[in-house]
């Protein structure tokens, strides 16, 4: 094995490398494929993308950084010419990407900053119109209703709804402002939408927040199992590490589970492992016949068992009913494809499983998550190379928004349901135990907008994210926003839809135009440094609240400021030091020591210098009733466990066994809409597009909303691939073009990206906004929304003039030889050039298993 | 054993008092997702202890004879109040409704085991344990509701 130290510089990876190729990204999403050789480690391929016209000696300089476009965390170099940002580079000696970046990264991270319609001044309503002002007029007027609503009501007046798009000091300060400052337990992130359940799930099964797994778990596992998760479609880059092991010799089998034919199912097909397409809303029978399965045939490390974990008789109990063919007929799948996946997960001695939003944003959505934690439970299968879990996030900086408590939980995964917790906070913070909100659970995200719908809360700041197109039933959302129940305060980048519905807008300075740190979803965490000035008067988010914390003049016991901080490193080194003694330990971690070749996964401290790869490589939870971040929740009703109950259970550092039996969706079809609806991602937007909507590669790839029927049930509806459709629910409808897809028989997929702004000011882009028609539904433990399970009808209107404006590269592409008309369905590309190079000598990587002292793999566990 | 009959009935009316109790609160407070869904839920569970039962009501029989003891039986909650106070009001009457429920499968658990009457002992034992959970969501969803409720709501 090659063992070279990381020397730095790109002059020498320059000479390490084989030539740069040229490619189009829109048309080939992953790039040049670098297969390799179970237990090795991935090879480096450097991604490039520069402003057409540019190469690299035009570039002034480059900037440290990492990608803001997926969960992923590619760690990124962020090129600059004459103050601009003009592309980006991945970094060779990053731990995450291996120098990789993904369609979204290379073309979507750098155009929207120098969009003529950014934000450059702030805005404040007057007459009914917003009209520009001066920072000291905006925040003045924040600030006087602010006081007031205090005055009159109190803090639990108070609303803040922000993002997993900020930087972690950027949450941090956030939460100790509502936490310290207002006192409110009225915070959440859109984090809510995407990666609730992720978190919930670790609680419930584990006692605290914190991904086991790592992505260098792809390098040494036997089988991959995704659940829910379009990988291909969301993490591309990580996709591009799994092809390199199933395309490379001993390959992993892949098991996919997904309503949808997927590149993931056709990889699973490849591989000799499964595709389980489940209806939609019965993802917990499914699971709890697989964890049949494994007690059915014995595969289960009895001793490991014995030892690490409780619960295992009462879910036994659970799953017995589920036998395959009982599973089978909930599901609509074979029995005998059930039987096929268990084997593979029983039969394996490592297997990995990553978890996404088919369900995480579907029915049971917590209780579906924890299975998945059950099946590597009982066969001892995680913490140690190979044998983990990944669940996954949806958002770039979601993991620090719950990290943090900006999703209103307590910083550094207290438990606000421990008294000691919020006393170390209380202590941290200089002020009264009581001014700390921990005497409920803190407020949800969609129950935030049902007090601001009815003015019980008066005062909302949206920051980052545009909930009039991401949450659900949006007519309801955008009626309490354009309410004058609720003063609204919007901070971003543009003049979003939500922001169009503000009171007040503030600026906002995006990546690259500020500094701070975000961590991804394996626990990695990246340094983010300033590389341009933000445009006109547009300020950081760091900024912007300390500006209020000042104007408000929160103070602490002593009549200091309760926010000291002024700069993003103060904040930094304030949030490290309450992570002390926690599961999220950044106490090693500081801004000199990110600024190195890699990103670096927590914990870092004394014990751990460099950082970890796993978590509980000793099967030691953190589930001890003082230590636990929750005690826990019935996975049916969402009711709290007590800490004289958790304590009963004497856990003290077992993981948790629980599950619960599956109940049929909220909505289920009927005579009137008997169709499900289903919603999701194309690979070339993210979110609400407001960034790559802006990017030309990226837009044309996917420049207009649609839904994917299968040939089934387009054929009786006379639609054919192109054609104008209603697609209505009880709760709204849209009008968008139809692809006769890939999508399962009974099922109709939409993209969520799409709300009314549209770069080209389309006609008729008012009725494409897929949340029109999803529930004002959550999962009881996560209170995750649920996106995936609506009942629908699908009316044809008219035809279009060509196919639908779906990718065809990816799940959305046409069915295959089910319709004439997928034939004629131009293939997608037209992405600007990007550059691409293959490092000849692969960098030192400080944790990977590959490298690191013996690259042995523990033998399994089992004892059956 | 006289009044285990009527102590039998007594569940088999509490049980149908909440499952009753819950949708009425679940419609009258329908703009509340979680509760509307949940409440729902758990009416399903009080349906499922009286399915549980009905083969030990058929087998003790009516006991036309026997007297039955004074205000034995509490009345449903049909009428739902307004806004988040009234939300609040109404999870509490649930919860006494639940309460009286909870203590009565606790009373025929005692006289079961007293009969050796292994079929009630576990109907009335699982039926206990799921009238906790429905108690634990009451009080889990009160806590929530209260801070808002009691200080901000108008």
């Amino acid at each position: 094995m090659r063992k070279r130290m990381f020397i730095g510089g790109w002059g020498y990876w320059d000479r390490m490398s084989t030539n740069s190729t040229t490619s189009d990204r829109v048309a080939k999403v992953f790039g040049e494929e670098t297969p390799h050789p179970r237990g090795t480690v991935w090879p480096a391929r450097v991604d490039q993308y520069l402003d057409e016209g540019l190469d690299e000696q035009d570039v002034d300089r480059w900037v440290q950084s990492a990608c803001l476009l997926c969960s992923n965390g590619c760690g990124a170099d962020i090129a600059v010419k004459d103050g601009r940002m003009v592309g980006i580079r991945g970094r060779a000696g990053d731990t995450v990407s291996h120098g990789r970046l993904g369609p979204k990264g290379l073309y979507g991270s750098t155009p929207w900053a120098a969009s003529p319609d950014r934000l450059t001044r702030p805005l404040i309503r007057e007459d009914g119109r917003l009209v520009e002002t001066d920072w000291d007029t905006a925040m003045g007027r924040i600030v006087e209703v602010s006081k007031r609503l205090l005055a009159e009501k109190g803090p639990l007046s108070h609303g803040f709804y922000t993002s997993g798009q900020l930087f972690l000091e950027e949450y941090y300060t956030l939460a100790v402002i509502g936490k310290a400052g207002l006192g409110t337990p009225h915070m959440d992130g859109n984090t809510r939408l995407c990666t609730a359940t992720s978190a919930a799930a670790f609680k419930e099964s584990f006692g605290a927040d914190g991904q086991p797994g790592s992505y260098t778990d792809i390098e040494h596992c036997d089988a991959i199992f995704l659940y829910g998760h379009n990988m291909p479609e969301t993490q591309t880059v990580l996709w591009t590490r799994i092809l390199d092991r199933t395309r490379g010799e001993d390959p992993p089998r892949i098991v996919c589970v997904d309503p949808r034919r997927t590149a993931v199912a056709e990889e699973a097909t490849r591989t000799g492992g499964v595709h389980l397409a489940p209806r939609v809303g019965t993802n917990l029978a499914l699971m709890n016949g697989l964890v049949r399965e494994l007690f059915i045939h014995g595969w289960i490390a009895n001793d490991w068992v014995a030892e690490h974990t409780v619960g295992i008789e009462g879910l036994r109990d659970i799953v017995d009913p589920y036998t395959p063919e009982h599973v089978a007929d909930i599901c609509g799948i074979d029995a005998d494809d059930l039987r096929s996946a268990a084997r593979i997960f029983g039969e394996s001695d490592n297997v990995l499983s990553t978890v996404l939003q088919g369900f995480y944003q579907s029915h049971q959505a917590t209780a579906s998550s924890v299975a998945v934690h059950n099946l590597h439970l009982l066969r001892g299968m995680i913490g140690r190379p190979g044998a983990g879990v990944l669940q996954m996030n949806g958002q770039p900086t979601a993991q620090n928004n719950r990290e943090c408590g900006a999703d209103g939980d307590l910083p550094g995964f207290r438990n606000w349901d421990n008294l000691d917790h919020v006393r170390q906070l209380a202590d941290a913070w200089n002020v009264d135990v009581m001014t700390i909100p921990h005497w409920a659970p803190p407020t949800h995200a969609m129950q935030i907008m049902s007090y601001a719908e009815t003015g019980s809360i008066g005062f909302l700041w949206i920051s980052a994210t545009n909930p009039a197109v991401s949450m659900p039933e949006s007519a309801r959302i955008r009626k309490i926003l354009a309410g004058d129940q609720c003063f609204t305060v919007v901070q971003d980048l543009f003049l979003t839809e939500t922001a169009e519905l503000a009171d007040v807008v503030l600026p906002a300075a995006g990546w690259g135009e500020k500094t701070g740190c975000f961590t991804n979803v394996n626990r990695v965490v990246h340094l983010s440094e300033q590389a341009v000035e933000p445009p006109g008067e547009a300020r950081s988010d760091l900024d912007i609240f300390l500006m209020y914390a000042d104007a408000m003049g929160f103070t602490d016991r002593d009549g200091a400021p309760v926010v000291p901080w002024r700069t993003p490193e103060e904040a930094f080194d304030a949030w490290a030091a309450v992570t002390a003694g926690r599961p999220v330990d950044y106490t090693g971690l500081s801004y000199a020591k990110l600024r190195g070749p890699s990103g670096i996964p927590w914990p870092v401290n004394a014990e751990h210098p460099d950082g970890t790869d796993r978590l509980y490589t000793d099967g030691v939870f953190p589930t001890g009733t003082d230590y636990c971040e929750t005690y826990g929740h019935d996975l049916i009703t969402g009711g709290t466990v007590s800490e004289q109950e958790h304590r009963a259970m004497a856990s003290a550092g077992r993981a948790f066994l629980k599950g619960a039996p599956y109940t049929p969706a909220h909505e289920t079809p009927s005579d009137e809409y008997p169709l499900l609806f289903t919603t999701g991602r194309t690979v070339y937007q993210f979110h609400t597009r407001t960034k790559t909507g802006r990017a030309r590669s990226l837009d044309q790839a996917a420049p207009d909303a649609w839904v994917e029927l299968s040939p089934a049930d387009a054929g009786p509806l006379g639609i054919d691939e192109g054609d104008w459709v209603r697609v209505e629910s009880p709760r709204g409808a849209i009008q968008v073009r139809a692809r006769i897809g890939r999508v399962m028989q009974g099922a109709v997929f939409a993209p969520f990206h799409y709300g009314h702004w549209d770069p080209d000011d389309l006609a008729d882009a008012d009725h494409r906004t897929a949340n029109e028609l999803t529930m004002t539904v959550w999962d009881p433990v996560s209170k995750q929304p649920t996106f995936k399970t609506a009942a629908c009808r699908v009316t044809r209107l008219r035809a279009g003039d060509g196919p639908a404006p779906a990718p065809t590269n990816t799940a959305s592409a046409p069915a295959s030889g089910a319709n004439d008309a997928a034939a004629a369905v131009p293939v997608t590309g037209g992405g600007s050039a990007t550059s691409s190079r293959v490092l000849t000598e692969t960098p030192r990587y400080a944790l990977d298993p590959s490298q690191v002292g013996s690259s042995h793999v523990e033998s399994s566990r089992e004892d059956h | 054993m006289p009044h285990l009959s009527t102590y039998v009935a007594l569940a088999d009316h509490s049980e149908q008092t909440l499952a009753e109790s819950l949708r009425a609160v679940a419609e009258g407070h329908a703009r509340q997702a979680d509760v509307f869904h949940t409440c729902h839920t758990l009416a399903g569970w009080s349906d499922q202890h009286r399915q549980d039962l009905a083969p030990v009501v058929e087998r003790y029989g009516e006991q036309e004879d026997v007297d039955e003891p004074e205000r034995l039986r509490a009345d449903a909650l049909t009428n739902t109040r307004e806004g988040e106070i009234g939300l609040l009001r109404d999870l509490q009457d649930l919860h006494l409704l639940a309460t009286l429920v909870h203590s009565t499968w606790t009373v025929i658990a005692q006289g079961a085991q007293g009969l050796r009457d292994h079929q009630l002992l576990d109907v009335a034992t699982s039926s206990r344990q799921e009238t906790t959970r429905q108690l634990t969501w009451l009080t889990t969803r009160m806590k929530q509701a209260a801070p808002q409720a009691l200080i901000v709501a108008s």
